[in-house]
């Protein structure tokens, strides 16, 4: 599957349903461009492999 | 006569403590010049007229019974409203919040500038909820730019850049959770500081993505940077993130040299996808600091990508309530973003925190190099009111999420940053330049600032704002 194999139309309806979000024809755009934006931003950090060992920065000390 | 809007704060505050001016004809002068212009500049959303003119007849008793009312005596100040002000609901830049109550009390970082002797005149317009770049309110309208009010002031501190450019008042507040003080900073011709992640108590502000929030000065000066800081440092047990470490006052000396430091221009990612004016304006500094090598940063694309993601997830985390129940009154374009950001996976997210630990220890590596990096700010001077895509990179992006292309890998593991004004020659907008720094290390990026200050490489002046139409 590639970044651009995925139906962001039936990911929103799905997820908005799932979340208990307005799913209003006028928003829908605006998701999905995000929801497309945001996967092709991710691709590279996806892609990246990553110990197990790898801790997570939630509360970050720099 | 002196107009004391043109001037910076330590120059006021040294006016008003040596008894050449009071406090009450500064805060005259700078409500009147609000009065006369902000309906053009749309920097201020509430003027605090009874509160300031109190204040600073307080401050004017004190110094008429000798005593000391603090270094930034008689200094008007304004802040993001998203800071919490005794007595006004704290906007956010949202529709939604006007419904809140009062606050209670005044942010921490008020009451700190203010136990100092600083005055607060107002609160200020900001992208609704911080998740913005262009300084455009929905709701208030946008911030606009005083050195040419057809275009952005960045944001989301639009009206923080917009009160400090216009010598409303020399001296706002903002945050900065992906770039949100160093944009206006640029767009608007200021110096902005994005202290170190935990410097500065958050307590008494609206959040945004508490795992990335900054908050910091902008100002007219260096100096007025280092003199607000100050002010501000110190524990806060109420914010969980706010550092108990003491650090020794800044202290900006003139004629202090830079020449033991190791400067680095920012390469690889950093050098790329802007316009020419960005790359000019670090080529100009690199120049006015000698710097001879540059250091490609690895990985800082991934980084920008992670603090993208883990806005969104944390953005609407932070909204879901309201998106549910007041989605109507969003911004559409911050709805938008926030809805898709309720949908990020989990697992996603996740990564993205594991990689800022990676990236963090990058980066700390290559602080032992060099004490300091220098990277534009913005890819752009400010971008036309209402402009919704440029071209970076041969691609067509919209504005509005990527003015912060070069600040948010930063901010993603909490550096500090001062971002410095360069106005190029012809050019009638100013752009920023970041001075990135170590951990902590907030007084070495001040001192260069200030050095590229004293050396006439930057400069900030108010901007000279059109005579209101009889």
């Amino acid at each position: 599957m590639t970044q651009d194999d995925f139906d962001a139309q039936a990911i929103a309806q799905n997820m908005l349903a799932y979340l208990g979000l307005p799913d209003e024809p006028a928003y829908r755009p605006g998701i999905t461009f995000h929801l497309t934006t945001a996967r092709a931003i991710a691709s590279g950090l996806l892609e990246l492999p990553m110990d197990d060992d790898a801790e997570p920065a939630p509360v970050f000390k720099p | 006569m002196t107009d004391w809007t043109a001037a910076t704060a330590t120059q006021i505050a040294e006016a008003v403590r040596n008894g050449s001016v009071s406090a009450v004809a500064i805060i005259d002068g700078c409500l009147n010049k609000i009065d006369t212009h902000d309906t053009a500049i749309g920097a201020f959303t509430h003027v605090a007229r009874d509160r300031a003119r109190a204040r600073a007849a307080d401050i004017d008793a004190r110094i008429k019974r000798g005593e000391d009312p603090g270094p930034l005596a008689g200094v008007p100040f304004a802040v993001k409203n998203l800071f919490d002000v005794e007595g006004i609901a704290t906007l956010a830049g949202s529709k939604i919040n006007r419904d809140l109550a009062p606050a209670a009390r005044d942010a921490v970082l008020v009451e700190r500038l203010e136990a100092n002797g600083a005055i607060l005149v107002g609160a200020l317009n900001m992208g609704e909820y911080a998740y913005d770049f262009t300084g455009e309110n929905y709701h208030d309208g946008p911030s606009r730019n005083p050195h040419a009010p057809d275009h952005m002031t960045g944001g989301s501190s639009g009206g923080s850049g917009a009160a400090a450019a216009a010598g409303f008042v020399p001296l706002t507040l903002g945050s900065d959770t992906n770039g949100s003080i160093r944009v206006p900073s640029s767009l608007c011709g200021l110096f902005g500081l994005k202290p170190t992640y935990g410097r500065l108590s958050r307590s008494g502000s609206f959040p945004f993505v508490a795992s990335l929030d900054h908050l910091g000065p902008l100002a007219r000066s260096a100096a007025d940077l280092a003199l607000s800081y100050n002010a501000m440092t110190g524990a806060d047990p109420a914010d969980p993130v706010c550092t108990d470490r003491v650090d020794p006052p800044v202290s900006l000396t003139p004629g202090t040299g830079i020449d033991d430091l190791r400067i680095a221009k920012a390469g690889g990612f950093f050098e790329e996808g802007g316009h020419q004016e960005a790359f000019d304006a670090v080529a100009k500094i690199c120049s006015a600091l000698a710097v001879n090598q540059t250091l490609p940063i690895e990985n800082a694309a991934l980084a920008r990508a992670s603090a993208y993601l883990i806005t969104m997830a944390e953005g609407a985390s932070l909204h879901l309530d309201r998106l549910r129940t007041r989605h109507a009154d969003f911004d559409p374009d911050v709805r938008d973003r926030l809805l898709a950001g309720a949908m990020i996976p989990g697992a996603w997210v996740t990564k993205a925190q594991k990689f800022r630990g990676r990236f963090r220890a990058q980066m700390q590596a290559l602080f032992e190099e060099v004490d300091v990096l220098i990277a534009p700010a913005t890819p752009c001077v400010a971008p036309r009111t209402g402009q919704k895509t440029f071209v970076l990179g041969g691609k067509e992006l919209p504005v509005r999420p990527n003015l912060g292309i070069f600040t948010q890998p930063i901010s993603f593991i909490g550096l500090p940053v001062v971002s410095v004004p360069v106005w190029l020659e012809g050019s009638k907008l100013p752009i920023g330049i970041q001075i990135i720094t170590a951990p902590w290390r907030e007084d070495i990026a001040l001192r260069v600032a200030a050095w590229l200050e004293e050396n006439g490489h930057v400069i900030a002046p108010a901007a000279r704002l059109k005579e209101k139409a009889a």
